[in-house]
């Protein structure tokens, strides 16, 4: 039918869908909770990256060695595989008791969003992934500055907190801010497989628009260009951050020039 | 007088690799002293372990009379003490020179920014480039960003200057600038260990010229007899290859 449509033959457009109530309403439920959740996922996955990042990268064997382990596991297994666990496996394995019962029926309106359980476990699934990459991204970035570097710093007296303080993040953070702004644009993208385990994000509303009116064309249409639209801003925020933080006369910027 | 830095039968490996056979030498307070010989000597390693970038396996090192095998040495206070220098500048590339020179009189010793930028503009001075203050490494020459990393060393007032060849990254026209920075400093008293093979500055401002080969020291000497009358054929050698240009 869509396929139809493209080609001029039987489809008949009807955008309105897309502004009539209630559907109108629905895709801006989705486009917000689609922002709520992958913000504070991309807050989650930040925090705990950091964490990893250093971690991996400092002289303490065990942190390391779980840190390691941690990394390896969530970034090696499938997203939506990590999402079914969170929704459907957390919960049985919780003891029966009030606890479970109350994450179960949990359904709490606030001024954000729908505080519900799919929200959670899209929340932990998402965030939990993320990290697991953001930390990849900032042990390389420590990593690519010259160990001589440490040692410049370590000789002048300074303690290696104050090392990795004042030297190896301001200098690593800033080498990974292109790789990190790609992390950010994904995990606005991810937050679509949360329809999987019916969190009502814009993925979630398009479907609905679709089951309601049989417009199948203009609800993609709609879900395609909130994407893009988030996508681009995010990437037009990251690349000034880039140009801001951009150490002097170190990376390159624009095209490689012969 | 103690000495200043007392290597006693000072034993390293790297993995199975013996980088130094013990080692046994004093460096007394004022003294500046050269080492230099062929690449994997083990002269880098020997100063890298002055200040325990390097640890050891075996024998001791006494740095201002304090032991750095000894059970719970403060590092961060010895390095304090001892500055140190290196072929690659290793200048903080997201601070200006400035910015480089202040961080560790104010993080280590507690000085107020205002008090660390009075001392890290007359060093700036003294090394010869005050107007570079605000530049970025990247946009200093090498002999430029060599002579802040002197400066951020001795920012911190340190009792020894290790420098761990200072010029052989640098353009033949800004060795000497660099060389002379140096120069001043040994004139001026500061304690000095050298690894170089600037044989012309050796021979100028060094009270002793120390000769390794293969981990051990195999001559030591004033730099009038080292130069006019080797004892062992290593060093001949090792002299008749870089003395001929």
């Amino acid at each position: 039918m869509m396929l139809a449509g493209i080609l001029g033959l039987q489809y008949e457009f009807r955008w309105s869908v897309l502004w009539e109530s209630p559907y109108g309403y629905w895709l801006l439920q989705g486009f917000k909770n689609t922002i709520v959740l992958s913000l504070l996922a991309w807050a989650i996955a930040l925090l705990l990256g950091i964490a990893l990042g250093l971690l991996r990268t400092a002289p303490w064997r065990l942190p390391r060695a779980i840190a390691t382990a941690y990394v390896e596991f969530f970034r090696n297994t499938p997203l939506l595989v990590q999402l079914f666990f969170w929704y459907f496996a957390v919960p049985q394995i919780l003891p029966a008791g009030p606890v479970r019962d109350a994450i179960n029926s949990l359904n709490l309106d606030t001024p954000i969003l729908t505080l519900n359980f799919e929200f959670l476990a899209a929340l932990a699934g998402l965030g939990v992934y993320t990290s697991a990459r953001v930390g990849e991204t900032i042990r390389a970035g420590i990593q690519s500055i010259p160990r001589q570097q440490t040692e410049a710093a370590l000789s002048s007296g300074l303690s290696l907190i104050q090392v990795y303080r004042h030297v190896l993040i301001p200098v690593g953070f800033r080498i990974v801010i292109p790789p990190m702004a790609t992390e950010f644009l994904s995990i606005f993208k991810n937050s679509s497989l949360a329809v999987t385990i019916g969190f009502a994000e814009v993925t979630f509303q398009t479907q609905q628009v679709n089951s309601y009116t049989f417009k199948g064309l203009e609800a993609v249409t709609a879900a395609t260009l909130i994407y893009l639209a988030i996508s681009l801003t995010i990437a037009a925020f990251m690349n000034r951050m880039e140009h801001r933080y951009a150490i002097p006369g170190l990376i390159a910027r624009g095209a490689v020039r012969e | 007088m103690a000495a200043a830095i007392e290597f006693k039968q000072v034993n390293k490996w790297f993995g199975k690799l013996h980088v130094l056979r013990d080692i046994t030498l004093a460096i007394q307070p004022g003294e500046v002293v050269v080492v230099c010989g062929p690449s994997g000597s083990g002269k880098s390693t020997l100063i890298r372990c002055v200040n325990r970038l390097e640890p050891i396996q075996s024998g001791d090192v006494v740095v201002l009379g304090q032991s750095l095998t000894s059970p719970g040495v403060n590092f961060s206070q010895l390095r304090s003490q001892v500055g140190m220098v290196f072929q690659a500048f290793n200048l903080y590339p997201h601070m200006n020179a400035l910015e480089n020179i202040v961080l560790a009189p104010m993080k280590v010793k507690g000085l107020s920014r205002a008090e660390a930028e009075k001392i890290a503009v007359a060093l700036l001075e003294r090394v010869g480039i005050p107007e570079k203050a605000g530049q970025y490494p990247a946009h200093l020459s090498g002999g430029q960003q060599q002579r802040v990393a002197i400066a951020r060393a001795l920012a911190m007032q340190p009792k020894i200057m290790l420098f761990d060849e200072p010029t052989s990254a640098l353009d033949p026209e800004m060795i000497n600038e660099v060389l002379e920075v140096m120069t001043d400093l040994a004139r001026e008293g500061m304690t000095m260990v050298v690894v170089t093979h600037e044989m012309g500055f050796a021979k100028r401002v060094s009270h002793r010229i120390v000769f390794m080969d293969e981990g051990q020291v195999v001559e030591e000497g004033k730099p009038e007899t080292f130069f006019a009358a080797p004892r062992s054929e290593r060093t001949k050698l090792f002299l008749s290859k870089i003395l001929v240009h």
